[in-house]
């Protein structure tokens, strides 16, 4: 038996569409994109609580009230199964929260909008659960083993959210004159931020290259954001809503829409931390684990007195 | 690694239905054996995924190593012989 290239190994599988597993030898900047990408994905579902958590209180129904607790329970989760399998890489859930917490780890920028009206719920539902479903429908692929597992659990979940969200917006749409302006106003706001979900335009993207050639994304931003207004338009129309493009039209050459790029100078600004609300998700997320300490505190507590030492095998 | 504030981390095998093998579906972290079990209905079994489940802590997971697969497997890659297929049943005899 010869010297095992690890490197050659590694490759080999890639290019069999073989998955990599945690003991699997890897390459380092494989593991670091990894590392980055998935804990930056795992804020994104805890720091997206918060924009939905906050119409909670003021579901107009005990309906919306149960259905919207379920679906920011199941982004809770989502966020729990990509902590994991971001640790299985040698990261610790104690250095992702305090990444996220000091502000140094990056989350979606989307969540830094803020929700202000009842139709902004069925909005966020159906237009950015709908970006963050078609971006993880890809991941499901995903070179890395734990990863591409905990996303066939998330997209498994995430179709409520995209269901209910647009029965929300169905409603308004079909409402009252009143409800169907707060509908297109939803909409009017959501749709440039949620195109920016797919990330800076290909030429843009620093990371992409990367990421294609280890197989961790299969498809492009631009890729997917075709897909996805492709997707949206009929709807839209459906709902008797427009989205806030002029130059949207279909081109029967692509069979595809064309459309306005978002503005991409606010997307770094808000990245950069100057959105809306990114000191109050921050801030949101700094109380609440502040606060939840002493609960760490006594249960760790609690499984000491018990003499239950489950780290010794 | 593991131990952080988060309490350390637990494997979770989850039984679809009675009668079946327990499946691995994921992990996470709890302080103790009854918060793992706990918080694995709630963070595995929302939607009726399991009606068992098992909690391991990851710790006591002993693992084979990628590095030595093929040597470690390597004993049953010649015995061609422990498969049904190897052998010659005369046609006749009916299905065996």
């Amino acid at each position: 038996m010869g010297v095992i290239n690890f490197e050659e190994l590694f490759e080999a599988k890639l290019a069999k569409n073989e998955m990599i597993e945690p003991k699997d030898w890897m390459p380092d900047n494989y593991r670091k994109h990894l590392i980055r990408q998935i804990s930056q994905h795992a804020h994104s579902e805890i720091v997206g609580m918060l924009p939905e958590g906050n119409w909670i209180t003021r579901a107009p129904s005990l309906r919306s009230k149960l259905v919207l607790l379920a679906k920011v329970q199941d982004e809770g989760g989502h966020g729990l199964y990509l902590y994991t399998a971001a640790e299985s890489l040698g990261t610790s859930r104690d250095e992702m929260l305090d990444a996220l917490h000091t502000g140094k780890a990056k989350y979606s920028s989307i969540f830094n909008y803020p929700t202000l009206t009842w139709a902004d719920v069925g909005a966020v539902g159906w237009l950015v659960d709908g970006a963050a479903i078609m971006n993880q429908v890809m991941l499901q692929r995903t070179s890395y083993g734990p990863y591409a597992r905990a996303m066939v659990r998330i997209c498994k979940e995430e179709s409520f959210h995209q269901r209910q969200g647009y029965e929300l917006m169905t409603h308004l749409a079909f409402g009252t004159p009143a409800q169907k302006e707060m509908a297109q106003d939803a909409l009017n706001r959501w749709w440039y931020p949620t195109l920016m979900m797919f990330g800076p335009p290909d030429v843009e993207s620093p990371n992409s290259e990367n990421a294609i050639k280890w197989r961790i994304k299969r498809e492009t931003n631009d890729q997917l954001r075709q897909r996805f207004v492709n997707q949206s338009m009929p709807q839209i129309d459906y709902l008797g809503l427009t989205v806030p493009d002029p130059n949207l039209k279909w081109n029967e050459e692509k069979q595809g829409f064309d459309f306005s790029e978002p503005n991409w100078a606010e997307f770094k600004n808000v990245i950069k931390g100057n959105g809306p609300c990114n000191k109050e998700r921050l801030a949101s997320r700094n109380k609440s684990h502040n606060e939840g300490a002493w609960v760490r505190e006594a249960a760790m507590a609690f499984a000491k007195k018990q003499n239950e030492n489950y780290q010794a095998a | 690694m593991n131990n952080d504030s988060q309490g350390p981390l637990w494997e979770v095998f989850l039984q679809k239905k009675a009668g079946q093998p327990f499946v691995h579906c994921g992990n996470l972290h709890a302080y103790d054996k009854e918060m793992a079990l706990q918080n694995a209905r709630d963070l595995y079994t929302r939607r009726n995924e399991g009606m068992s489940i098992w909690v391991v802590p990851s710790s006591a997971i002993v693992a084979s190593s990628p590095e030595d697969m093929g040597s470690f497997f390597e004993p049953a890659n010649d015995k061609i012989y422990r498969h049904p297929t190897f052998y010659q049943i005369p046609d006749g005899v009916g299905h065996m």
